[in-house]
């Protein structure tokens, strides 16, 4: 894991410091926040939380303060947190960092969210192949246990809350959270149509909050610092500072803690080193596979949530993916449509059939054994998908090849029967 | 003798319980161990998962058929999975699976006749900033080339499970 050490330095801590031995983690401050937060009331917490303009990490970019809102106050049935670690959508690589190095943050942010919504039980869904994740924050927890820092009555303040690790088994859907519940219920991982929302009806029927891991590790933060220092951090409704992933053809490719609205191309070329062997730049993907591709011109834009969209693509998990000349664009869009037609569930028609379409149509072309109408086929299963099904990874399929035909007409068109 | 859980095994099943509203929410994490002592999912094995957690074995099934990392079928004592995603595949691991598949005179998807190696192709592992990127059971290996790939093949001890 190369860890690298930007502007601001809170969320991606010293590295040459063990972080999973808690009395380093405590010497450093650590569970401060959550003595501070037992000191406040629930709705000073949540109220604090959407202060800091905190949107979820998990790709969505949803308001947390506003979704912790959701979660009724008075509820007969035990509420529920669903911490999300299935990390997996291609290109995005930040979770496992603090499930690896630094897990008490995590631990912390559970605790006051489920402090401030009156939940007593967290379940942190690791996804399957982190084994070696699984066991470091499973320790983590114990650790935790006997400190008085989870379970009964946590650090005297009459609250208790218990938290268990539950595996994930190889199934990227289960990252979406209503499949992510179904397969903490013992069961496949199927997405479900929503309403009802899990903050309402979620795991086992009952309340439940779902978040991601980044997001969780946040809370601490906010609370210790105000929720106004974190939101001071990032641009305007894009508070705090923000992990980035960066993969594919740079020099240094890794993790780096940038506020909300570094300039992307700055990412690339100052803070990565620039391309690879320093080839020309082709593509970037700026926030996991499923976000539209940007072409070299667009990326001198501020990396947030709401600049992305201006530019008709999306800071999802933050995961940049960087393509250098002379990477065929085909390849890099077969990649990523079999992924998407593996992964399906395969409950919706249009994302079973169409993501298989997409996958052999591009097969086709590749061979150079398509004319211009089977491109023209291709942006029409695209577009039949996009918004026809349960959950977004219809969508997350069609995006990629739609913006690839778009911006790339010439890496698709020059294997054709008839080109011109 | 019938299949049984191992006294190790039976006393993590029982630490398991305790954490769910009940018993089926215990299934994956409980399938997981029969695999850790049985090596994989036979058709009698989910019989006694189902009998443990007094589900029926139709839900076992469907759950145990649904997640790519139950297998229900034999795996070799070395799994090797190699990411071939997007990241992994601009930083060359198609060079990596083709040096395995040479070294192993195997295709993905099949298991060496000794039966010590299976390899398998797998979606994005999480680990991209550090790609090429394989597993070998469950362990990552990341920043690899084809030649210390197939070094690792080659110490890994053929006689023991690590
Ligand atoms: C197909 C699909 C896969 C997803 N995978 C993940 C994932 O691996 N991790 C994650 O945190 N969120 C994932 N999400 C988003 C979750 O559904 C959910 O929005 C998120 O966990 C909420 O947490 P947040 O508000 O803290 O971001 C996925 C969504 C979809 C549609
Ligand atoms: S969109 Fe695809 S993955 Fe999502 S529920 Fe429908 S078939 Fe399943
Ligand atoms: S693409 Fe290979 S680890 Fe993510």
């Amino acid at each position: 894991m190369d860890i690298h050490h930007m502007a601001t330095n809170v969320l991606l801590r010293d590295p040459s410091i063990d972080w999973t031995n808690l009395d380093n983690h405590r010497k450093a401050g650590g569970f401060e926040a959550v003595k501070k937060a037992f000191s406040m009331d629930a709705d000073e917490i949540i109220n604090e939380t959407k202060r800091s303009n905190l949107r979820g990490r998990g790709g969505a970019g949803f308001p947390t303060g506003v979704k912790w809102g959701f979660v009724p106050k008075q509820s007969e049935k035990p509420k529920y947190l669903a911490v999300n670690a299935d990390e997996g959508e291609p290109g995005t690589f930040k979770d496992r960092y603090w499930l690896r190095k630094d897990p008490y943050p995590l631990i912390e942010g559970c605790i006051i969210c489920a402090y401030a919504l009156g939940i007593n039980t967290t379940y942190i869904y690791i996804r399957g192949e982190f084994l070696e994740e699984i066991r470091i924050v499973e320790k983590c927890i114990e650790q935790c246990r006997r400190a008085g820092l989870l379970g009964k009555n946590i650090l005297g303040s009459g609250f208790d809350m218990e938290c268990w690790v539950h595996p994930g088994a190889g199934a990227y859907i289960c990252g979406e959270e209503t499949a992510m519940l179904s397969s903490l219920e013992g069961k496949a991982g199927q997405p479900k149509l929503k309403p009802p929302f899990p903050a309402v009806e979620g795991l086992f029927r009952c309340p439940t909050v779902v978040n991601n891991v980044e997001t969780l590790v946040c809370i601490p933060l906010i609370i210790q610092n105000g929720g106004k220092w974190f939101a001071d951090l990032g641009t305007d409704r894009n508070g705090g500072p923000k992990v980035f992933g960066v993969s594919g053809h740079v020099k240094r490719p890794g993790l780096y803690e940038f506020p909300l609205g570094v300039n992307l191309k700055d990412v690339i070329y100052k803070h990565c080193g620039g391309i690879l062997n320093d080839r020309k730049l082709k593509a970037v993907i700026p926030g996991g596979s499923s976000c539209p591709v940007l072409t070299p011109d667009e990326i001198d834009i501020p990396a947030d949530f709401d600049s992305f969209k201006v530019v008709g693509s999306m800071l999802g998990t933050a995961g940049v993916i960087v393509i250098a000349e002379p990477t065929p664009l085909i390849e890099v869009l077969l990649r990523i449509a079999r992924f998407y037609a593996h992964e399906s569930c395969g409950q919706c028609t249009p994302c079973r059939e169409g993501t298989g379409w997409m996958v052999r149509i591009l097969e086709n072309i590749r061979k150079g054994l398509a004319t211009k109408k089977e491109i023209g086929l291709l942006m029409d299963a695209a577009t039949k998908i996009e918004g026809n099904t349960i959950c977004a990874l219809g969508d997350a399929a069609a995006w990629p090849v739609k913006s690839f035909l778009q911006k790339f007409p010439d890496e698709f068109s020059r294997y054709l029967v008839d080109a011109a | 003798m019938g299949i049984q859980f191992t006294p190790e095994i039976e006393a993590q099943f029982k630490s398991l319980l305790p954490r769910y509203p009940n018993k089926l929410a215990a299934l994956i994490p409980t399938l997981y161990l029969a695999q850790e002592q049985f090596g994989y999912l036979r058709p009698e094995v989910m019989e006694y998962v189902a009998q443990r957690l007094d589900l029926p074995a139709s839900q076992v099934l469907n759950t145990a058929t649904f997640y790519t990392m139950l297998h229900k079928k034999p795996v070799g004592r070395y799994h090797i999975e190699v990411c071939t995603n997007v990241s992994c595949y601009l930083r060359g691991c198609d060079d990596v699976l083709e040096a395995l598949q040479k070294k192993l005179s195997i295709e993905c998807g099949e298991t060496t006749a000794d039966g010590l190696f299976t390899l398998d192709e797998v979606q994005c592992l999480a680990a991209c900033g550090t790609a090429p990127v394989m597993c070998v059971n469950r362990i990552y290996r990341e920043n690899l080339t084809p030649d210390e790939a197939v070094k690792i093949v080659d110490g890994l001890n053929k006689s023991t499970k690590p």
